[in-house]
């Protein structure tokens, strides 16, 4: 099977089994914290599909393993209680979000190695910022970064803002995470809240081509002004190395044969 | 600022209150007359209006006083800074993209390479935040942890050491740096011998490190304690009571714990304002809640309260490093890596007769006793490990503040992502606000009070 044909399959996949309540009865368990309680039925949402059993591509594997597929799936959205102080976070940023006018500001929320995630709608991000920095029961004062993920596969959010706030006052930590998809890679700017998040977000911009609505100037700050396309997108054609010998190139690093 | 040329002749005439024969128009650039008759009054009083020397300057990135290559632009009127801005980027090496091709284990070796006057803290981030990921946190052996515990602190007195060398010699205090790169000399003898490397270590390892001590090193260790305990009176001598370093320093990038927290900044700077925020306090992790030692403040919120603070978190780093060489000494022959053979590295090294290299008990137990021993370590060297899906970000109080790794896994061999919260490149955001409205003297004064590194600054 040539890799052509697997990237078809590969798409197949993904489209057989759309994300919604019902959900391919092959599903593989998903990888939980013990923390964590299953995920209501239907919220697993796959982002991609693993080939093969080493994940080495195009060395002609004739063992039959280059024919194993499996999803790839992140965490799935917890269920309360969440534990510890998490759910006095999350009660209070529901109050303070539906106080300041967003009826439903967190569409999920994963707990996992301890750690708690925020999903929130990009236009709510703002607001959401701004009550977890100000509520007297949330004071996350300081924003220790802003930086983007892109997951080319999954359609319509590929591009993740993921902010990490810290609580001196309550010494918590959190992540909010917003998404955005490729055709449309808009997300506001938290700079008016948090002034720290300037070179943040251009950095996330220069690499992955988000634009932060509002931030007061935008430019690319790693690499050259001139420079075209967003490096650490996984679509960022990557360069080979010449050889000099008989015409022979190594292949850029994405494909290589190597194990993933 | 006259111009004649460029301007469309047209548009002074489109409001009736523009001079008939010398149109001005606001640019970006100032005023713009567009000259067309003979009346020069206009002409001449705008120009004393905007008389003031203004003069942009480009500090960087090739000047031996902006601490790497930071280029600074400044706008200066005479001796006075009216605006500072940072030009960073000279130095981005792609050090994150770089990882996601790269085994887990060999990550380690890309992100040492960042902050390269702290390798032990941006390893120490990565290897934490890949320890929660496969949720082997608590399996990770004590000796490894105090190993870490204590490379990082003797890594701390040795980046703290170069941000008062560096720091000295930009502002024109030599001795302060030869002084400071002898001590920092010592260190880096102790790195060597016990990582085999100067800098660039990649020494600390998912699920521990990558050796044991080698004999002797404790009295090493213990030497240089003594050393430093005489030698570090000598900073406080050379230059807390001396009027002209003082003079420099004093009342120079003021930030106040508001700025600090508005900006982000964390480390030295922000523990100058009072705010005792260390997080090997208030996020132990490595097992730091177990050691005595105090942190560190001053109040002034200057660049030389954030001198003092290093001076003095180099004594508390001290006591740390002594209780850590107490320790290993009662743990030796324990182990260094999880037990977990599906994560431990599986290679070995020792000291030969030429030097540092494969262990020969280990080559000789895969090529001559074990076929299973043999693909296991093929598998691990070459495959690497596989990390369950999902996100983990795990911040160590590095000398500059708060270094975090952001690492992102979808279940495979390699990071997904990996994504660096660099102290150096959220503090250095505070060059405006401290060093505009001062003297260009300052700027400098204010930047290594900071102490920006440039390779963690740009990855």
């Amino acid at each position: 099977m040539s890799d052509d044909d697997k990237r078809e399959v590969e798409k197949d996949v993904t489209s057989a089994e759309p994300e919604g309540p019902e959900q391919t009865p092959g599903q593989p368990a998903v990888e939980q914290s013990p923390e964590n309680l299953p995920a209501a039925p239907g919220q697993v949402h796959q982002v991609g599909t693993r080939h093969g059993m080493f994940g080495v591509r195009g060395s002609g594997d004739t063992s039959g393993y280059g024919g194993l597929v499996s999803a790839v799936t992140y965490p799935a959205p917890s269920q309360r209680p969440y534990g510890g102080w998490f759910d006095e976070v999350a009660d209070a940023l529901e109050a303070a979000t539906r106080a300041a006018g967003v009826e439903q500001a967190v569409g999920s929320v994963v707990v996992h190695r301890g750690e708690i995630t925020f999903h929130v709608r990009r236009e709510d991000l703002l607001t959401v910022a701004r009550v977890l920095r100000d509520d007297e029961a949330l004071r996350f004062e300081l924003c220790s970064s802003v930086s983007g993920v892109h997951y080319p596969d999954d359609t319509g959010r590929e591009l993740h803002v993921v902010m990490h706030l810290l609580s001196m006052t309550h010494n918590r930590r959190i992540r909010v995470e917003a998404t955005a998809p490729d055709a449309d890679p808009h997300v506001p700017s938290v700079v008016s809240v948090y002034p720290t998040a300037d070179w943040h977000e251009r950095e996330a911009y220069d690499m992955f081509g988000i634009v932060f609505d509002g931030h007061p100037s935008l430019t690319r700050i790693l690499m050259p002004d001139d420079w075209p396309g967003h490096p650490q997108r996984k679509d960022y054609p990557l360069g080979g190395i010449p050889v000099e010998y008989k015409g022979g190139t190594v292949p850029p690093p994405d494909q290589r044969r190597s194990y993933n | 600022m006259a111009s004649n040329t460029g301007t469309d002749p047209g548009a002074g005439s489109t409001t009736g209150e523009q001079d008939l024969y010398a149109g001005t128009q606001e640019t970006t650039e100032g005023r713009v007359f567009t000259v067309s008759g003979q009346d020069w009054d206009s002409i001449s009083e705008g120009l004393e209006e905007g008389a003031e020397e203004r003069v942009v300057v480009n500090m960087g990135p090739q000047h031996p006083s902006t601490h790497g290559v930071l280029r600074l632009i400044l706008e200066l009127e005479g001796e006075t800074v009216t605006e500072a801005r940072c030009g960073i980027g000279y130095l981005h090496t792609g050090i994150e993209k770089n990882m996601e091709f790269r085994s887990w284990t060999q990550g380690v070796t890309f992100c040492t390479r960042m902050d390269y006057l702290s390798p032990f803290y941006n390893e120490a981030s990565y290897v934490l935040g890949v320890e929660r990921l496969l949720d082997i946190e608590d399996d990770v052996p004590e000796k490894a942890q105090v190993m870490r515990v204590l490379l990082m602190e003797l890594n701390r007195i040795s980046s703290h050491l170069v941000a008062i060398a560096t720091g000295g010699m930009e502002l024109g205090a030599l001795t302060v740096m030869t002084i400071g790169f002898r001590e920092r000399e010592l260190v880096l003898d102790l790195f060597e011998l016990i990582t085999g490397l100067r800098m660039n270590h990649a020494f600390i390892r998912p699920g521990g490190v990558a050796q044991d001590l080698p004999p002797g090193a404790l009295d090493e260790i213990r030497g240089f304690l003594d050393l430093m305990r005489k030698r570090l009176p000598e900073y406080a001598a050379l230059a807390n009571a001396n009027p002209i370093f003082k003079g420099r320093l004093e009342g120079v990038g003021h930030l106040d714990l508001e700025g600090c927290l508005a900006l982000g900044l964390t480390g030295p700077p922000l523990r100058a304002t009072g705010y005792p925020w260390d997080l090997r306090k208030s996020e132990p992790y490595c097992g730091y809640e177990t050691y005595d030692f105090d942190v560190q403040t001053w109040d002034t919120a200057d660049a030389y309260g954030r001198f003092r603070v290093r001076l003095a978190e180099m004594w508390e780093s001290l006591k740390i490093v002594e209780q850590a060489a107490e320790r290993l000494a009662a743990l030796e022959g324990a182990p260094i890596m999880v037990a977990d053979k599906k994560v431990a590295w599986p290679s070995q090294l020792s000291i030969g007769s030429d030097g540092m290299g494969n262990s020969l008990d280990h080559i000789r137990h895969i090529m001559g006793e074990s076929m299973e021993g043999l693909i296991h370590h093929f598998k691990l060297v070459t495959e690497g490990f596989r990390v369950p899906v999902g996100q983990a970000y795990v911040p160590v109080e590095s000398p500059r503040g708060e270094l975090g790794a952001h690492v992102v896994s979808d279940g495979g061999t390699r990071p997904f992502r990996a994504h660096f919260r660099d102290p150096s490149f959220t503090n250095l955001q505070a060059t405006s606000v401290m060093s505009e409205g001062g003297m260009v003297a300052d700027v400098i004064v204010a930047i290594a009070s900071i102490d920006p590194v440039m390779g963690g600054v740009d990855r």
